[in-house]
């Protein structure tokens, strides 16, 4: 399946940059926007934190598959604690620059990264990391719910137990399940199995068994999209509240819910490239509200207003 | 079209009553009797097999199974001889459990290694490789481990264990003799790989796709996931597969017959001689006497009967858990 | 709570690994190393047999061997396997002729008669009959028609070896077939029933012949794994010094009950002898593997 360590990448130490866009990288037409949070559009409705930390940041970030080029290089500054949602059509890449963030795509064969990931100032894809690290701090929410054909207390228990957790696993479980807004449903059950919970409860479980391993970061790839409308909008709810404390990036096809719930917005689009492939690229990364009241890019505006997608 | 019988319908058509063809019930018959056919071998096996073996069930009640004194008679008409199989049931369990305490364990990692380790490229050269072992027959793996294997392999690694582990554990200690339980085990895991890999490879690889990404984001390493994923869902299927190679390992007659040593008796060590049910039947049916046959006949009953028990338990637990026994691994 | 005793805020490089994954990393590299252990000490016995069978086997293989008879007395050297290989072929002849029609018309009752009652019976006791020990179908035959229980013997014979062969056989045909039968799609058989077709008809004339690739397969496969029966014959066919072509009442020769006998004695040139035959078998085993999949992949090609 993979070998982790044997992801090859080109070694272009990024530091950090400042300001626009640098040029210097670009290799395609299309300009590569960047946007820092000092940069607000004035008159926006958005509140922003002046100067807010910067969790994660991509900075001329490709993804390949093989020959194949599957997202063309990408800034993007994460910022702490606020929602980033990535929305475009189907195939533009965002689940793909979703999972570079936690190294999954190294369980791809064939799957390499150009550019820099970094985390907390550190490059994700630096040579002496392991990738085990970086998920327990960096946790991921998947698309259908997938708990483990164990109980719910070792479903959650499962990440702090591979990662030698020695302290009081049912005070770990519980505060868990708590933050994810489960724990009054399932506190009498917690020896049953998770298959038993309905499949909101169920991504729910899954969320309080990524927040178990104290990441700060947690990455969502179209959390909802298996879910019915009652379903979503709790969890919706879930990660207001969970905004507070961890730093959220979440995949998804729902614009609307990306206008919901998120505080920034980037938008990807797919294009042919000059080998007859598909890439997807970033088109525009703003404030949420500025992305859907007035967006820079002709294609972001065609896209939220339906006339592809 | 061929109208059986017909009568007049409405308006004069040819009425549809009566059409089901005598061919499709003919056909149908032919089916069923040869389908049936597999309930009256296996209900005459039982008939006959006991039938001829009765006198000397009758003879012996219950020592036929406890009592290890097996001395035959050579009369033609009654029996005259003393007929206790016990030494030949511990035969066939005990070589069989020596096989499966090696042959489970290497399976188990050889199909971890094949389901989620190996790299692509080897991957289906590996499993067609393992898959060979089982395209051997019984006899060449006798010829084998009788004039290489055994002598040559083993002994040195039995004299090893009989000095060092067997002078305080004597059911490992000397004396040692080239041809015995544990070779005869050896060899035989070696025979059961194949199946119990086959059928834990099949298992390994239905794991959830999903929940193998799920352990990986929660920060797991390989075997991590391996162990706490593949294994835990595997486990049911892991034990229905080792059943299915002790079926195996239980009827297999002729490369234990001829590496087991031929002893009568029940040796205190693995590594002295021994007998199983098969073999001794095989070794001993050519030269024996009319009543020594009804008594070997009742060995296989007692064979067949454990047999049965232990194959049909196992397919039972692979197929309820969701595992597949196919054509080529039942081969 | 942090599950590492950090403080909240606090964050450690991604570069110090804490004790405790240091160790797991050890642990999953070992464990790795363990995998890829017991896979090779898997295929040494392969290697080795193969080797073996090959080196050995060459060396005493000649054309006498393949066209003499086994000399009387086992020391001594020369002859062949003549006699074995005949009666091998002569046995599977007979095993081939009961088996897979019969396996072939059970599986077919099992699948396209699935609805009835019987059907699923019929499956699970062909199931149960494939755990038969080749040795006690050896004594069944042996009781029944070496004997004669039913009230005529042919003892020890060609026949009464066949059909242990085919007894042996039965299951795995009638298993194999299964799997191929209900492989064929049920849109063929809503076809042709469409057109008018009887249920014989149906049967016979589309789904047999769309997976007759595949019986011929699992049928070969079968026959590969009777080739290498040695029990059962111990007790019906016996064995014999010369070719033989009577089909009852005289003692039938197979090239496995040869090697099994020649292995067994003292005598090196036996020995040797038993390696060719070994090899011989072997080859045999392989040529009708070969041919069974060449089969399929033909007529794979052809559709």
């Amino acid at each position: 399946m993979h070998d982790e360590q044997s992801t090859t990448r080109d070694t272009e130490r990024g530091e950090m940059m400042t300001g626009e866009t640098a040029t210097a990288r670009s290799a395609q037409p299309s300009a590569r926007p960047t946007a820092r949070l000092d940069a607000a559009v004035p008159g926006s409705a958005t509140a922003l934190e002046p100067a807010a930390d910067v969790v994660m940041a991509t900075r001329g970030m490709e993804v390949y598959y093989r020959d194949f080029r599957a997202i063309d290089p990408m800034d993007i500054d994460f910022s702490a604690r606020q929602i980033t949602a990535l929305i475009g059509p189907s195939g533009c890449g965002k689940s793909t620059a979703l999972r570079s963030l936690n190294r999954m795509n190294d369980l791809i064969t064939g799957a390499r990264v150009i550019g820099s990931v970094t985390y907390h100032g550190e490059d994700i894809y630096d040579n002496g990391i392991d990738p085990v690290e970086i998920r327990r701090r960096i946790g991921m929410v998947f698309q259908k719910p997938n708990p483990f054909p164990k109980s719910i207390f070792d479903n959650i228990a499962f990440g702090p137990r591979i990662a030698g957790f020695k302290g009081n696993m049912a005070e770990l479980v519980e505060e868990s399940l708590l933050k994810a807004a489960l724990w009054d449903e399932v506190k009498d059950k917690l020896n049953e199995s998770a298959f038993a919970l309905s499949g909101g409860q169920q991504q729910r479980l899954c969320i309080a068994r990524a927040i178990a391993t104290s990441p700060d970061v947690l990455l969502m790839d179209e959390p909802c999209s298996a879910l019915d409308p009652i379903a979503t909008l709790r969890i919706e709810e879930l990660m207001m509240e969970l905004k507070e404390n961890y730093s959220i990036i979440i995949v998804t096809h729902n614009m609307q819910q990306a206008a919901r719930v998120s505080d920034m917005t980037a938008f990807f689009n797919v294009a042919l490239n000059d080998r007859g492939q598909r890439t997807g690229h970033l088109v525009e990364f703003s404030p949420t509200d500025q992305l859907f009241t007035s967006p820079r890019e002709k294609a972001t505006e065609d896209y939220i207003t339906g006339r592809f997608g | 079209m061929t109208a059986t019988d017909t009568t007049e319908g409405v308006a004069g058509r040819p009425s549809l009553a009566g059409t089901k063809s005598s061919a499709d019930k003919w056909f149908r018959w032919l089916l069923t009797i040869a389908g049936t056919s597999v309930l009256v071998i296996l209900a005459t096996m039982m008939m006959f097999t006991v039938f001829d073996a009765w006198p000397v069930f009758r003879h012996e009640g219950w020592s036929f199974v406890f009592s290890s004194t097996w001395d035959p008679g050579v009369s033609r008409t009654e029996i005259t001889g003393q007929y206790g199989a016990l030494a030949f049931i511990v035969g066939t369990l005990l070589t069989s459990a020596i096989a499966l305490v090696v042959a489970v364990p290497l399976s188990i990692g050889t199909a971890l290694y094949l389901t989620h380790a190996a790299p692509r490229a080897i991957k289906n050269p590996l499993t067609y490789a393992v898959e060979l072992l089982a395209a051997v027959p019984s006899v060449v793996y006798g010829l084998w481990g009788l004039l290489f294997f055994v002598p040559v392999v083993l002994r040195p690694i039995m004299d090893f264990v009989a000095g060092t582990l067997g002078s305080f554990i004597p059911f490992l200690g000397p004396p040692v003799v080239t041809y015995n339980y544990f070779a005869a085990g050896i060899v035989l895991a070696i025979m059961v790989l194949p199946i119990i890999t086959a059928v834990t490879r099949e298992v390994m690889s239905k794991t959830p796709a999903s929940e193998i990404a799920a352990a990986y984001a929660l920060g797991a390493t390989r075997w991590e996931m391996m162990r706490f994923v593949v294994l835990h869902r595997a486990r049911p299927g892991i034990i229905g597969a080792t059943m299915l190679g002790l079926g195996r390992a239980l009827g297999e007659t002729i490369a234990v017959a001829m590496l087991v040593g031929g002893s009568k008796l029940i040796g205190h060590s693995i590594f002295l001689g021994g007998q199983s049910m098969a073999g001794i039947i095989a070794v001993t049916f050519q030269e024996a006497a009319p009543e020594n046959v009804k008594a070997l006949i009742g060995v296989g009953v007692v064979l067949f009967v454990i047999t049965i028990i232990v194959n049909v338990a196992a397919r039972g637990i692979v197929l309820l858990t969701g595992g597949h026994v196919t054509g080529d691994a039942a081969l | 709570m942090s599950i590492d005793a950090t403080p909240a805020n606090a964050h450690p490089s991604l570069h110090t690994r804490s004790a405790n994954a240091a160790k797991r990393k050890r642990k999953d590299r070992m464990m790795t190393g363990l995998l890829i252990f017991c896979v090779t000490l898997v295929l040494i016995p392969i290697a080795l047999i193969l080797y073996q069978v090959v080196q050995r086997g060459i060396g005493a293989m000649s054309w006498e061997f393949l066209s003499k008879v086994q000399p009387f007395a086992q020391r001594r050297e020369g002859g062949g396997y003549l006699n074995g290989l005949f009666g091998t072929l002569y046995l599977l002849v007979i095993a081939v002729t009961v088996a897979v029609p019969l396996g072939i018309a059970t599986a077919t009752f099992i699948v396209e008669y699935k609805d009835s009652k019987l059907s699923p019976v019929i499956r699970f006791f062909t199931d149960v009959m494939s755990g038969v020990p080749s040795i006690f179908i050896g004594l069944y035959i042996y009781a029944l028609l070496v004997q004669g229980r039913i009230g005529f013997s042919i003892g020890f014979s060609t026949l009464a070896g066949g059909l242990a062969l085919s007894l042996l056989m039965l299951p795995i045909v009638a298993r194999a077939s299964e799997e191929v039968l209900r492989l064929v799609p049920d849109d063929l058989r809503n076809a042709a029933f469409g057109l008018g077709a009887r249920r014989w008809q149906v049967v016979t004339k589309t789904v047999l012949p769309a997976a007759s690739s595949g019986l011929i397969t699992g049928s070969m496969l079968a026959v590969g794994r009777a080739a290498g029966e040695t029990a059962p014959l111990l007790l019906t066919a016996l064995g014999a010094f010369v070719v033989t072509p009577a089909l009852v009442n005289a003692p039938q020769s197979a090239l496995p009950l040869l090697i099994y006998n020649e292995a067994r004695g003292p005598f090196d040139a036996a020995h040797a002898r038993a390696w060719a035959g070994a090899l011989e078998l072997m080859l045999l085993v392989l040529i009708l593997t070969i041919v069974a999949r060449a089969v399929n992949r033909n007529h794979d090609m052809e559709q």
